[in-house]
């Protein structure tokens, strides 16, 4: 969204030393050294993806709460990056994450197939997670790796021209 | 400035632009119609509905595609066609897909017939839908009791959101949620608590956000509209009063750039709610051996006519609400003079009235309006501003955000939506920070207490000063410094401040006529057009320290809007005759009064409002008041010829007006204090041993007995109760918690006790050695003056 300003900061009435743990405020403060200081709402990206990291997978409203102050954001603007974009999850989450691109040619490429291999093998609908807490299966949109289609993410890695045997052997070797 | 104008042509029309104007703006000024809907004039652009394509070649060049009017800036020799084939395509072809989501509701829609969508989709849209998969729903979320959702209407403009960003500065609203996901909400359900939330109603092109007080009550095209001016604070916001058989059904902005833009306050929006309290009179009441019996305007009228001759001239003292018409408060004037004393007041909640000698000629803003956002510094001396004049506030947020330094001495931190400097001081302590301004400003030292000056008052004093050079800088008075104790000694002070600095001095209405009681001479040292009589009568606080024997109350609650409710109600009690017109009954005035005079309150009455700018305002009644109850200046004209008085022979508000407006021809908006500076006495103000100092805010919802009794605002997160905040230190020394009950103890100026729980809220934004209590809410009328020593324990021990 265009503001007119420079976005709207917030000062949250807290004490930012209280915030997230150290460490994580230290990786983040890499990230806002990178944008004026009038701008450092744009870390909010990277800021997100570490803390997740940082808690098993997925974002707690506290923990986006969090972000927010430490980034003296509006909590609503740091709720619309982590509703916006597909890598975040606002729900805990299995160990790892498959994630099957659901786009064009990836459909074209068996995609779908792919899917319902998934959903029968490992009884697991897209959204949803494993009984046994391994896996959180995914539909994406497209990952930018259409020309090897069907393409795959699990957890931060890519996976083209994937099969169904592909795909079970993938998963086999996540712990 | 010719060679920076640019020339194009929209639709075969020669225009002139400014660089850098989009297409649209330009388009709107020549009164070329091109549909939008995310576009707002007064919001940035975030072309993201693309309902404006227009058609449009530069240079001889088309462009390949249809642009977006609203985002397209205007360039030499541009030919714009918003109605070519291309452009109308484009347009139906928006409309289509923004139809294929919006529910074909529209029979059940409050906004229906005054929608944007509908009428765009009347223009531009098919009568038929080619979309036969299944729409999306959006489940809604309570935003308070001031706004209905309906969020499967959401057209996603994102108006409501930049409206949170922009000019609210508070972002309550966001788009969460991608593509068919999205959505407009607070994402985890809270409540609106912001004082302008009301015009995303407005600015909502859909019937996704409407108003839930007007909900299902009407509709559009049942109402008639009519102008009416805001009756709360010293802005006089204009508004489009909407009705329908003689009732205001809801409440609309009139733009206005110069008084409130196109916004108004929610106060100013959903207040109507109260013209139909159950506690609205209707009728004229006369209490006979402590009963109050319905009569009629003859008998009541003839009673009030002897009631108000009974007490003789000098013994007859007069309130009245400052939120009075300009009519009223001239005839009120007459009134009494003619009766042979000028004991009239409006400033009902002031304490000090010391310097009055002092006073200026018309106390005003001290620059105009529209001029605020332009200043460079400004500093508010005892001003909750958002509370008090929330679109005053507005103004000073865009000034702070093109670069301006607002600056504030207030008993507690306030609550703002932009950067600011904060000083804090206790109501009775605001001269000490003053003084050490002074002593930066290099001016030689004022006899009193000073604060030890630190890095904000350098800030200050520096930032001041260079607004001061450029002409560019305020120094305003707010309420809380009106109703300190020390007002007199506060404000000289602040006068000071400003010419040390070369800035313009302003004090800020609190009220809607605030500034035409000047005019009006309604005032106990003020005549009509601003002259002084030959001895200026008693004061508001005076008529009640010296009691009277008679009094006449006019549109106030005397345990809600006076100073000091103990001391008034006990002189009021001890009268012997008291006339009371107003609007509403309520147990204060039952009880104190002789004979109840049923007026018209806000929207029933013609008359006019003088602003904090001092702008005159004239309005129209817009309904008839309910019930027998008359226009005020009408029972007023009656009582002054029933009493053999001249000057009562008015025809119309209007000749009113006219008589009075010749006679304040040569009054001009004059801040100039008069006099030297003031010695006032503290010693009573001070608080002695173990006392706290009470601070006693009026809070935005409890300022006039009109929008006490909006119900809807009052249930708003705004709408404070009476309790008592304490900053955390005094809490513990007095080892209260937050929640818990404690005991205040006040005294009125009379020497009576008084005793009430209220429960403790820790703040650690109040002054240490304050107790913030407010004062116009439910169950402040038991306690003694809105500023001055309190004790505060335990309840119950
Ligand atoms: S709720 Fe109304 S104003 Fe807000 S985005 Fe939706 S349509 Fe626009
Ligand atoms: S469509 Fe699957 S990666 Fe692009
Ligand atoms: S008005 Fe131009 S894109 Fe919405």
């Amino acid at each position: 969204m265009s503001f007119r300003n420079t976005p709207l900061a917030v000062i949250h009435d807290v004490d930012k030393e209280t915030l997230l743990t150290p460490e994580l405020r230290a990786e983040i403060d890499k990230h806002v050294a990178k944008y004026p200081p009038e701008w450092k709402q744009s870390a909010v990206m990277p800021a997100l993806t570490l803390v997740q990291d940082h808690n098993g997978g997925w974002l707690s409203r506290e923990l986006m709460d969090q972000v927010a102050a430490y980034l003296d954001m509006p909590e609503t603007a740091v709720y619309e990056v982590a509703t916006f974009y597909a890598m975040y999850d606002l729900e805990p989450v299995g160990r790892h994450k498959v994630c099957v691109c659901n786009s064009v040619s990836c459909m074209l490429g068996g995609a779908e197939e792919l899917m319902h291999h998934i959903e029968k093998k490992y009884n697991v609908a897209p959204g949803g997670t494993t009984a046994d807490g391994k896996l959180t299966f995914k539909e994406f949109e497209c990952l930018g790796a259409c020309r090897h289609a069907p393409a795959v993410m699990v957890d931060k890695a890519y996976h083209e021209c994937v099969t169904p045997e592909a795909i079970d052997k993938i998963i086999d070797d996540l712990d | 400035m010719s060679d920076d104008k640019i020339t194009l042509e929209i639709d075969g029309r020669v225009c002139t632009a400014a660089p850098g104007e989009m297409i649209i703006a330009v388009a709107d000024r020549e009164g070329i119609v091109i549909p939008r809907f995310c576009y707002h004039e007064k919001l940035s652009i975030a072309a993201n509905c693309r309902m404006c394509l227009v058609e449009a070649e530069q240079g001889g060049r088309p462009f390949p595609k249809p642009i977006p009017a609203c985002a397209t800036p205007v360039g030499e020799g541009m030919k714009v066609l918003t109605r070519s084939k291309k452009a109308l395509d484009a347009q139906r072809g928006t409309m289509e897909f923004l139809l294929i989501n919006h529910p074909l509701d529209c029979p059940i829609c409050d906004q229906g017939g005054e929608c944007e969508l509908q009428d765009v989709s009347m223009g531009y849209g098919e009568d038929v839908s080619r979309f036969s998969e299944r729409k999306r729903v959006v489940k809604d979320e309570d935003l308070g009791p001031l706004i209905a959702t309906e969020m499967t209407r959401c057209i996603h403009c994102t108006r409501c959101v930049r409206f949170g960003a922009e000019v609210a500065g508070l972002r309550e609203l966001g788009a969460t949620g991608r593509g068919e996901d999205m959505r407009i909400g607070t994402f985890v359900g809270q409540s609106m608590a912001h004082e302008l939330s009301g015009n995303i109603i407005d600015l909502c092109p859909v019937g996704a956000l409407t108003s839930k007080p007007y909900r299902f009550t009407a509709r559009a095209w049942e109402l008639t509209s009519d102008e009416g001016i805001a009756p709360h604070d010293g802005v006089g916001s204009n508004l489009q009063l909407h009705i329908r058989g003689g009732q205001v059904m809801r409440v609309h902005p009139r733009d206005n750039e110069a008084v409130n833009e196109c916004w108004i306050s929610d106060r100013d929006r959903f207040s109507y709610e109260g013209l139909n309290s159950p506690e609205r009179l209707k009728a004229p009441m006369l209490k006979r051996d402590g009963e109050w019996q319905e009569v009629d305007w003859q008998e009541a009228l003839h009673a009030a006519v002897d009631l108000l001759k009974a007490p003789g001239p000098d013994q007859l003292g007069v309130l009245v609400s400052p939120s009075a018409t300009l009519e009223e408060q001239f005839l009120l004037q007459r009134l009494v003079r003619a009766l042979g004393s000028d004991h009239i007041d409006t400033r009902l909640r002031q304490l000090d009235f010391s310097a009055a000698a002092a006073d200026p000629r018309l106390p005003w803003l001290g620059v105009p309006i529209a001029e605020l956002e332009q200043q460079q510094a400004a500093l508010l001396i005892g001003s909750d501003i958002r509370q008090e004049q929330p679109l005053l506030a507005h103004r000073l947020r865009k000034a702070a955000l093109s670069g301006a330094t607002i600056a504030l001495l207030n008993p507690y931190e306030v609550d703002l939506n932009h950067r600011s400097i904060q000083l804090r001081s206790a109501p009775q302590a605001l001269d000490r920070d003053l003084r050490a301004l002074l002593k930066l400003l290099g001016r030689p030292p004022v006899a009193g207490p000073i604060a030890e000056p630190d890095e904000r008052h350098q800030r200050i004093a520096d930032a001041l000063t260079r607004a001061g050079q450029a002409g560019k800088g305020l120094v305003l008075l707010g309420a809380l410094a009106e109703n300190a104790p020390v007002y007199g000694l506060v404000r000289a002070l602040a006068a000071e401040v400003a010419a040390a600095a070369g800035c313009q001095l302003g004090c800020l209405a609190p009220a809607a006529n605030s500034v035409g009681s000047w005019c009006a001479g309604s005032l106990p040292h003020r005549l009509p057009g601003g002259a002084a009589p030959a001895r200026p009568g008693l004061d508001a606080r005076a008529m009640l320290t010296d009691p009277r024997q008679g009094y006449l109350l006019w549109g106030l609650e005397p345990d809600r809007d006076l100073a000091d409710p103990i001391l008034a109600m006990s002189a009021l009690r001890a009268a012997k005759q008291v006339v009371a017109c107003t609007a509403f009954r309520s147990p204060a005035l039952d009880a104190v009064a002789d004979v109840l005079l049923p007026i018209s309150a806000f929207a029933e009455t013609a008359g006019t409002f003088v602003n904090t700018e001092a702008r005159w305002q004239r309005f129209q009644g817009a309904v008839p008041p309910p019930g027998d109850s008359r226009p005020g200046w009408k029972v007023l004209r009656v009582l002054g010829t029933m009493m053999e008085l001249p000057g009562f022979a008015q025809n119309s508000a209007r000749e009113v007006h006219d008589e009075l407006a010749s006679q304040c021809r040569d009054l001009t908006p004059d801040n100039q204090l008069r006099g030297s500076m003031p010695a006032t006495d503290l010693s009573s103000a001070t608080p002695q041993g173990a006392e706290l100092f009470r601070l006693g805010n009026v809070p935005i919802y409890a300022t006039d007995p009109l929008v006490r009794r909006a119900s809807a605002l009052q249930r708003t997160p705004l709408a404070e109760q009476l309790a008592v905040s304490l900053h955390p230190e005094d809490a513990a020394a007095l080892g209260l918690a937050d929640g818990q009950l404690a005991r205040v103890v006040q005294v009125a100026t009379n020497g009576e006790c008084i005793e009430v729980n209220a429960p403790v809220v820790i703040d650690d934004r109040i002054a240490v050695g304050c107790a913030r209590i407010p004062a116009g809410v439910e169950g402040s009328g038991e306690l003694g003056p809105i500023m001055g020593p309190v004790q505060i324990s335990k309840a119950g021990d």
